[in-house]
């Protein structure tokens, strides 16, 4: 976190379990505006409420629960698809539609630069306000979205560019429309093709990780999770109506389904938790970004340093033996043998490097 | 992911009379049995378990399983009304079957190949680990013997009680499929009611050819969740296997009656069939 930045001021929209940090932060103002209105010096009080709003975010953050993260990732203002292309990626062209039938505004596709590296990044789209947010469907791509993205796969395929998937979507969208229009095959399809794409593909659930509609565009040679996004096979709300009856029993279906970053990670399903500012991406949203852009860089040096036949049979290696315990047991046992080698030195990279997953 | 809902729809009820879930006529049970559990009156295709599916398909006396080893496990320690392990026992006891999936090797007529069959009467048909891995390695077994492969679906979708690892065999599959196709391999998905969700979502809709039994419920989300979303009544035949074929889903819709038939006739074009050499 940067020194001394500020406190973040109202407007922030408040998780009630963030009520506490809120109640100390809005004293801090309050001294903070009193300091500069009187003569009074209260520099001791304001540095005594700074830390302990500091400490009570830590405290508070440290100890979330996986529905707290839920509302975590979904949080007005945590950093969208959008925001990372206005702080993170230069010279950007956004290229529109699947060139069959229309263009999702749920996905967006655009050459993009990141740190002087070319690539093609695509990215769920949620919209800030309710117009664009209706216009997008809250994220929730139809066939058209997924058909877009591997369209513009193709053509980074052809101009050599790595692609860089940002994931945030309750899930694909449920309606008549998509239906007709094959929604079931258009995910199958990514899912299917993402596997002979031959340029690297980096994936960051960066909110919601929304089941099939997520993993639509979610084949990757590295596939990261910011700290409280979630990614599951089905919304805690869908779960809960379905095995409790009752949308309500959310919290619950939130724990049952182990969709936590840190739960994922464990249960080898991600390669990588990347971890968010004190106080969740919200908070210190371009701290949160610049985060995720210095794993980006550091994978597409890596990734683009691999020939593509090892990089595609290491992608599916990946895919093959995902969750399989014998294989991921052996990963860990191998991991833990370099670990002792390297005993000093901890490159956490080394354990989940893809092309090292050993056959099954 | 609908299975919990589907499920309670009981598979064809006991006794000497069964109902047909389409146009409720009662008919003698023994005698729908012999029409392949199809309605003589409407000919409603009902659901058939994964056995009776293999006995119906394969030339007689062909089929051997294979990856009889495969158990399931609830590696979450996932609760709802009751523990997933239990839930396991209780659909194991149920069906006498380890988990939601038959895969070996068979001849249907005539042609050596590879079947992979879903179960809907254990949990809905829905796949978790030992489903997705039974597929992939009855798609690696298709690849090795160079075989064709042929996959009937009858499924909820994906198994909320393992969590994203449900959802990874998605991904899973659809590895071993490509792997599969990109080393000249031949598949065909046959849809039957009713396949939704994850597996509607993964390796059923990737298959070389398509078939759909006549008015399967086949799509991505179920009607329930559809309706809930657009707030209106949904068109008459939604879903449904013509509704499919129509909007260009599904290459075919074929009658159980016919169906070794028409996989004869289809798999005698491929390759392998053909005695030509594996296209690669």
């Amino acid at each position: 976190m940067v020194k001394n930045e500020p406190a973040p001021r109202p407007s922030h929209h408040v998780l009630p379990f963030e009520q506490p940090i809120e109640d100390v932060r809005r004293r801090l103002h309050e001294l903070e505006d009193l300091a500069t209105q009187t003569a009074h010096d209260l520099s001791e009080e304001i540095e005594f409420y700074r830390d302990r709003l500091q400490r009570l975010t830590r405290e508070v953050y440290a100890d979330l629960t996986p529905w707290h993260r839920v509302q975590v990732a979904r949080h007005p203002q945590r950093p969208l698809t959008s925001d990372y292309m206005r702080h993170l990626f230069t010279d950007l062209v956004e290229l529109h539609g699947d060139g069959y039938f229309g263009d999702d505004k749920a996905i967006l596709t655009c050459l993009a630069t990141l740190r002087g590296r070319r690539l093609l990044l695509i990215g769920h789209r949620k919209g800030r306000d309710t117009k664009d947010r209706l216009s997008c469907h809250f994220g929730s791509a139809h066939p058209e979205g997924y058909r877009k993205a591997l369209r513009k796969m193709h053509l980074a395929e052809r101009l050599g560019l790595p692609v860089v998937c940002l994931i945030n979507t309750p899930g694909a969208y449920p309606g008549v429309g998509a239906e007709e229009r094959g929604q079931a095959r258009a995910i199958a399809e990514n899912i299917f093709q993402m596997f002979r794409i031959r340029v690297p593909i980096l994936v960051v659930v960066i909110g919601e990780g929304g089941s099939g509609g997520a993993l639509g565009i979610a084949i990757g040679d590295r596939v990261a999770m910011l700290e409280n996004s979630w990614y599951s096979v089905i919304s805690p709300e869908g779960c809960a109506s379905i095995l409790w009856r009752s949308a309500e029993r959310k919290e619950e279906a939130a724990t049952a389904l182990k969709l936590t970053a840190g739960d994922m990670h464990r249960l080898g399903l991600v390669d990588e938790v990347i971890a968010e500012p004190v106080g969740g991406a919200h908070r210190h949203p371009h701290e949160a970004m610049e985060r995720v852009a210095d794993r980006l860089e550091e994978w597409l040096d890596q990734f683009c340093a691999v020939p593509v036949d090892q990089l595609l049979e290491a992608r599916y290696r990946k895919f093959r033996d995902i969750a399989n315990l014998e294989a991921s047991a052996q990963v860990a046992a191998q991991a833990a043998a370099e670990l002792d080698q390297e005993a000093s030195v901890h490159d956490p990279d080394a354990e989940t490097a893809p092309e090292e997953h050993p056959a099954d | 992911m609908a299975w919990g809902r589907l499920r309670r729809k009981r598979d064809m009820p006991g006794g000497l009379w069964s109902k047909c879930k389409d146009c409720g006529a009662l008919i003698y049970t023994k005698e729908l049995a012999e029409k392949l559990h199809v309605c003589p009156k409407c000919g409603f295709h009902h659901t058939v378990s994964g056995r009776r599916r293999i006995e119906i398909t394969a030339d007689p006396g062909t089929f051997e399983e294979e990856f009889t080893d495969l158990q399931p496990r609830d590696r979450l320690d996932f609760v709802d009304t009751i523990p997933y392990a239990e839930k396991l026992v209780l659909a194991q006891e149920k069906t006498g079957q380890a988990d939601a999936c038959f895969a070996g090797t068979c001849r249907i007529a005539d042609h050596p190949v590879v079947l992979a069959v879903l179960d809907f009467s254990f949990m809905g048909g829905s796949m978790g680990e030992v489903v997705g891995e039974k597929l992939a390695r009855a798609i690696e077994l298709a690849e090795e013997k160079k075989l064709p492969i042929v996959i009937f679906s009858a499924s909820g979708g994906a198994r909320m009680h393992e969590g994203a690892i449900s959802l990874m065999q998605m991904a899973k599959t659809c590895a071993a499929l490509q792997h599969y196709r990109h080393n000249g391999g031949f598949s065909i998905s046959v849809l039957t009611n009713p396949t939704t969700g994850g597996v509607t979502a993964s390796f059923a809709s990737v298959c070389d050819v398509m078939i759909a039994e006549p008015k399967a419920l086949i799509g991505f989300a179920g009607p329930r969740v559809i309706k809930n979303t657009i707030r209106q009544d949904l068109p008459e035949g939604f879903q449904r296997s013509e509704f499919l074929l129509d909007k260009g889903q599904v290459d075919l819709i074929t009658l159980r009656e016919q169906m070794t038939e028409t996989l004869g006739r289809i798999l005698a074009y491929t390759p392998h069939a053909r005695k030509q050499p594996y296209a690669s």
